[in-house]
């Protein structure tokens, strides 16, 4: 009997450490069967500006496998400070301090432009107000002007839509245009996507998003919606973002690069996506998307980095 | 020693390892949340910590870490929603228990039950595409993203926890007092509201302060119905951000081991002890009418 029992909580044993190797071994073997070659995570303004790029990309190159997810450019900058992601995409550049932490484990982020990005300020498209200087954006941002009628538009209080502090735009859109902190009024959306929604069904709205949300590659804007054109200052004129030629050149005063952070200088199958993102073809899909294609300068430092000849 | 003391051994061990557990998990959250969030205090005062309105440690300027405004934007929420869930609750309960037939009976309580299924993303969804474009038509707004749309949410999600709790409350109460009432000649509206809900009382704050529990730690449907501005809020008009959405959108994009990092850890320790408060005021409440029934 002793014997028996003694069997009985052996082989119980073993198979519980047969189990438990058996989930271990899985959970690790499965992830790298199913792990896609690479792995792109980050901003929510360029999510579905790369996943398009990227289903064009597996078209042609049917052995290619790349996931791409959103996040915010917060997340995908944590990400590769932490070595769970292949690229990062990020609509602001790495700050300092992101980028000590990065080195400190052995990370060495490289930014690479891939595309570029008229960040829009969008109203209702009832708001008659179609023109505003960086300024009076900042100031509506700062809650200092808090009625439409002190801008020339009606009486009625203004709603602030902006990103949540995870988000490169909201980040970007802070340093560049804000200058200083945000209204405690504005509410802070959970992504672009929820800002043009709140706008469109919000009559006293203003809200920041990347181009490629609200228009398409011909410049057509989807309904409700209001693009506001934004002048530099108060003798410069108000210029379109839906011009490409406006964002390109630099005179709309919102333009911005979109980056891709990767480890060190890509290699193999990444740096063959890479390349053929900054290709014409690439840079086709950006513009089909809404965005804009990589300004020489930006090129000019992509080929400065070594990931273009 | 033979093979069912063996098993009788191994299976009273099982359990009470497994009993023993919770208590072991509850014990090490507290233990994990308290050594990150009182690291806050080494850079921040506690005075500023709870009596500064201003939340905002990714600042342009100065960071500052007051939670004021998101522990009332909590409180607030979760207030506006008992207002709504409990007068509807204790009524379907008194309902379901004292008025409805049999067979409503048995299909109301279900569905009721059902309710506390949905995902909250769901709920939430449906506040942002639903609820709030009603409320701003309703009163006249220009956005409906805002404490009134949280509460209401919230109502609904903790409307199935009131109505089952208390639920069971009344209709545990013993059918003699029920009968006396009637033989005195007092009619069954007076019966449920003199006789019936008093006696069943301390079930049915336990089932509020449940619910209270309930609305107080719900993230998602809040986050994502709320608007989540920083301000102090004025109405229930106004868009506030609850203390368990601030930690979910902030937590995602923190540096470890900065203050601000911190600071979520000792946000999420003031709600741990506000949500522990109403359990234990609740579980107060349910043995007093665990007594009373027996």
């Amino acid at each position: 009997m002793i014997n028996a029992c003694k069997k009985l909580t052996l082989s119980g044993l073993v198979s519980l450490v047969v189990v438990v190797g058996l989930f271990f071994g899985c959970g690790s073997g499965e992830k790298r069967a199913d792990r896609a070659h690479i792995q792109i995570n980050g901003s929510d303004t360029e999510v579905n500006l790369v996943q398009s790029l990227a289903e064009f990309y597996m078209d042609k190159n049917p052995n290619a496998r790349i996931a791409v997810t959103g996040g915010g450019s917060g997340t995908g900058i944590a990400a590769i400070i932490n070595g769970q992601t292949d690229i990062a995409n990020s609509s602001r550049s790495m700050r300092e301090s992101e980028l000590e932490q990065a080195r400190q484990r052995g990370v060495e982020p490289l930014p690479i432009v891939f595309a570029m990005d008229g960040l829009a300020v969008v109203t209702h498209e009832n708001n008659p107000i179609n023109s505003l200087t960086i300024d009076q954006v900042a100031s509506i941002y700062r809650g200092e002007i808090l009625n439409w009628g002190e801008v020339g538009g009606p009486d009625q209080a203004i709603t602030l839509y902006g990103r949540q502090s995870n988000s490169g735009t909201y980040v970007y859109f802070r340093e560049h245009v804000v200058k200083g902190d945000y209204s405690g009024r504005m509410r802070n959306m959970n992504g672009t996507a929820q800002i043009v929604e709140a706008v469109r069904n919000d009559v006293a709205g203003i809200g920041y998003v990347g181009i490629g949300y609200i228009a398409d590659h011909e410049g057509t804007v989807i309904s409700r919606i209001n693009v506001v054109n934004i002048a530099a200052d108060e003798n410069s004129p108000a210029v379109s973002p839906l011009d490409p030629e406006n964002v390109m050149s630099g005179d709309y005063p919102i333009s911005r690069p979109l980056y891709q952070y990767t480890n060190g200088m890509p290699e193999g199958d990444m740096l063959a996506f890479i390349r053929w993102e900054l290709s014409e073809e690439g840079q086709q899909v950006v513009a089909r998307s809404g965005y804009y294609p990589v300004s020489n300068n930006y090129m000019q430092l992509n080929r400065e980095l070594g990931i273009i000849e | 020693m033979n093979i069912r003391n063996i098993t009788d051994k191994f299976f009273h061990y099982f359990f009470l390892v497994s009993g023993v557990s919770a208590i072991g998990i509850l014990f090490a959250i507290f233990v994990m949340l308290a050594m990150n969030g009182l690291q806050t205090f080494t850079d921040v005062s506690i005075s500023q910590f709870f009596l500064s309105t201003r939340w905002n440690p990714s600042a342009f300027g100065e960071p500052s870490y007051g939670i004021l405004s998101l522990v009332v934007s909590s409180i607030m929420v979760t207030l506006g929603a008992m207002v709504i869930a409990v007068p509807l609750g204790i009524g379907t309960a008194a309902y379901l228990s004292e008025i409805a037939p049999p067979f409503l009976r048995e299909t109301l309580k279900p569905v009721v039950e059902i309710l506390a299924g949905i995902p909250s993303v769901v709920v939430g969804f449906f506040g942002i595409v639903f609820l709030g474009p009603l409320i701003a038509d309703v009163f006249n707004l220009t956005s409906g993203l805002n404490a009134l749309n949280g509460s209401i949410l919230l109502a609904i999600m903790a409307l199935p926890t009131i109505v089952s709790v208390s639920e069971d409350a009344i209709r545990s109460v013993p059918k003699d007092f029920k009968e006396a009432s009637y033989a005195l000649g007092v009619n069954r509206w007076l019966t449920l509201v003199k006789i019936t809900l008093p006696a069943a009382s301390s079930g049915i704050v336990a089932a509020v302060m449940l619910g209270i529990g309930r609305a107080i730690g719900e993230t998602m449907t809040v986050l994502m119905a709320t608007g989540n501005a920083l301000q102090m809020p004025g109405s229930f008009f106004d868009s506030v951000r609850t203390m368990t959405a601030n930690i979910a959108i902030e937590l995602g994009e923190v540096p470890f081991g900065t203050t601000h990092y911190f600071g979520l850890f000792a946000v999420g320790l003031v709600l741990f002890f506000m949500s522990l408060a109403v359990n234990l005021t609740a579980e107060h409440f349910t043995k007093k009418y665990r007594r009373y029934r027996t």
